[in-house]
């Protein structure tokens, strides 16, 4: 298993009540899936999500990721594994502004301490994967939605992770880029890539393999599916 | 990252919003150029007073004769002529610390060709160059037998050269002083102003027996040898001060002035009247320097104040760095680099319009101004201090951001 997690639990406090986000959630993603994580908002998709992507440590439980314990680690520790083995693509796309989207694809590498030349080839290499090679030097404002997010998952890919970690990817972008989105994230998966997508549209669910439902903090069904094919229309 | 990485961001970040940038570094630019004008002025101050003590000597006695009082009326210091040859002999003879020189002082026209000058005339002795450190620039000095025989012979000074004879030799020249012709044998250097700020090179100096009679003659000062001022120098490595106790007793003695009565001459250190100007032109170089630290304070405050507006709005953007792998440390040094970036680029132009701005005030109100390279280092220096300390909170603040809540960050 490339995810395992037992018993996950995130406590939260608000003011003097205690917020179960997630109450013992256990579950197992092996490489090479596309699983969808749905739920109506404040089941704890969102908190399992973040805990899976190691930007937060859980309460209590156990979190392997390619069977290091990550539950244990520390903060530099867990940026590390972020910056290696974990792309995100996000909602509203994350690109920082004013700055090439060469440059933003190239930002997870500066972290990995990547000399200047190695980071351009690598950031291109990805920018062509993901069909953008052209626009290499626009900056975020000189995009439209569907590129910004396509640089997004060219940034997300640049380290060459065990997986990508997608919140909401479609969340505001309108339904026929949604499709070639979802295309994209279905042509990653068939070349090997681990995909986890967090939505609460059912719709873009329905392009997963795999679905995990969430309600009230604990994992409610996980079921697979034949997926839709997401058809481009070129 | 690396350092110089950190930097490049940094100045992205800094030329994303330009005018506000500019206008933080604003600050530190005044401040800092506050401070080099400052210590420029005040350092040119404490300068040009070395240097006066340099031209007067360090180790000076200046005596001078007593008041009078006249039905009731006190006349001040140098109205009565209680000072003679005879003293000066005395000092000499029995002060082996101390070599006195007379000078007996006179005001005259002096005539050359058809120029003309109202100048000062002293009459002294041989020992008068040598105790006053005045060396000089072209001919002679006037020889013993050309004071014993009162020779009207003459030393000037430079500006009394250049009001006469301007660009000409004055050497061997014969000019007329009071009607009298005297030849010029020697051509003073240059001594500058003195610490009360006259100008010391407007004198002509002649034997003290010729002044006397050909020049400042009374007939009173004639009959009794008395003599205007005595400088008195002290010996190198003896303590003007203990020079000081000595001369005083033996002109008491020599006077007859009763124990408890106060002298008949008034005897001044000039040490200690140099060393005072001195300590309260440093106090007044530190006080201007202090005044300016404050307004680079303020401009730290105001480097702090936009570093928590800047972390503040870019909340999700240091979320995502921290979602792609950025260390709690990375992002500390990348705030910490802009703060100081700030400051070091303000402090750099500071330096750049601060030596400007005192070049300036010194070619239009004539200040004397000394820029030291100690001065500017300290300045840039101080400048990196502010913008590390007022940039630490700021950037602590970012890098202890949860990434969970900068990423949502609205």
């Amino acid at each position: 298993m490339l995810i395992e997690t037992r018993s996950l639990v995130k406590l939260y406090r608000m003011g003097d009540t205690e917020v179960r986000a997630l109450d013992g959630v256990s579950v197992g993603i092996g490489k090479g899936e596309f699983v969808a994580v749905m739920g109506p908002s404040g089941s704890g998709k969102s908190t399992f999500m973040n805990l899976v992507g190691c930007l937060d440590r859980p309460t209590s439980g156990e979190y392997r990721l390619d069977a290091k314990m990550v539950s244990e680690m520390d903060s530099s520790q867990l940026a590390a594994v972020r910056n290696r083995h974990i792309g995100f693509v996000f909602q509203n796309f994350n690109l920082l502004p004013r700055t090439q989207a060469l440059e933003n694809v190239e930002l997870p590498l500066l972290y990995a301490g990547v000399s200047k030349k190695q980071r351009q080839e690598r950031a291109m290499k990805m920018l062509e994967r993901v069909g953008l090679a052209a626009r290499s030097h626009h900056h975020p404002a000189q995009l439209s939605g569907g590129q910004q997010q396509r640089v997004a998952i060219a940034r997300a890919l640049v380290t060459e992770p065990l997986i990508i970690l997608a919140d909401e990817p479609t969340g505001a972008l309108d339904s026929h880029t949604s499709v070639e989105i979802m295309a994209l994230f279905q042509e990653l998966n068939r070349q090997g890539m681990t995909v986890v997508l967090v939505t609460h549209e059912p719709d873009v669910a329905r392009y997963a393999r795999r679905l995990l439902r969430f309600r009230d903090g604990h994992l409610v069904s996980d079921e697979t599916q034949r997926p839709v094919a997401a058809a481009v229309a070129a | 990252m690396s350092v110089l990485q950190l930097f490049r961001v940094a100045l992205r970040a800094l030329a994303i919003n330009k005018l506000r940038s500019a206008l933080t570094m604003l600050g530190i630019v005044i401040g800092v150029g506050a401070v080099i004008v400052m210590i420029a002025v005040g350092a040119g101050a404490q300068r040009r007073v070395e240097e006066q003590i340099r031209a007067l000597g360090s180790n000076l006695l200046l005596v001078m004769p007593g008041a009078t009082t006249a039905g009731g009326v006190r006349m001040g210091f140098g109205s009565s002529s209680t000072l003679t040859e005879d003293d000066v002999i005395a000092i000499n003879r029995d002060i082996p610390d101390a070599l006195a020189a007379p000078a007996l002082r006179g005001n005259a026209q002096v005539i050359w060709g058809n120029a003309n000058w109202s100048t000062q005339i002293y009459g002294i002795t041989a020992e008068y160059l040598d105790v006053r450190q005045w060396a000089l620039a072209s001919g002679r000095v006037f020889e013993p037998p050309e004071a014993a025989s009162a020779a009207k012979v003459c030393l000037i000074g430079s500006t009394v050269a250049k009001q006469l004879f301007g660009s000409a030799d004055p050497v061997d020249q014969t000019i007329r002083i009071k009607r009298v012709p005297f030849t010029v044998i020697g051509l003073l250097e240059t001594k500058g102003q003195s610490l009360m700020g006259t100008d010391q090179d407007d004198v002509i100096l002649m034997p003290l027996s010729t002044a006397r009679t050909r020049v400042v003659g009374s007939a009173n000062a004639a009959k009794n040898r008395s003599i205007g001022t005595i400088w008195v120098k002290a010996a190198d490595g003896v303590e003007p001060a203990a020079v000081e106790v000595q001369v005083r007793a033996l002109l008491r003695q020599r006077h007859r002035v009763q124990p408890g009565a106060d002298d008949d001459f008034s005897l001044r250190n000039l040490a200690e009247v140099m060393a005072a100007q001195e300590a309260s032109s440093r106090v007044l170089a530190l006080l201007l320097a202090a005044v300016a630290s404050v307004s680079l304070l303020v401009g730290g405050i105001g480097i702090m104040n936009i570093m928590l507006v800047s972390v503040t709005e870019r909340t999700r953007e240091i979320g995502l760095r921290m979602a792609v792998g950025a260390r709690t440390r990375d992002i500390l040094g990348q705030f910490l680099v802009e703060a100081v970036t700030l400051s070091l680029i303000g402090g750099l132009v500071g330096v750049t319009l601060g030596i400007g701005a005192a070049i300036a005030i010194a070619s239009i109100a004539g200040w004397h101004i000394s820029i030291s390279p100690e001065a500017v280092a300290l300045a840039v220096a101080f400048a990196f201090v502010i913008g590390v300390f007022f940039g630490f909170y700021p950037a602590r603040k970012a890098a202890r951001l949860n990434p969970v809540e900068a990423l949502r960050f609205e």
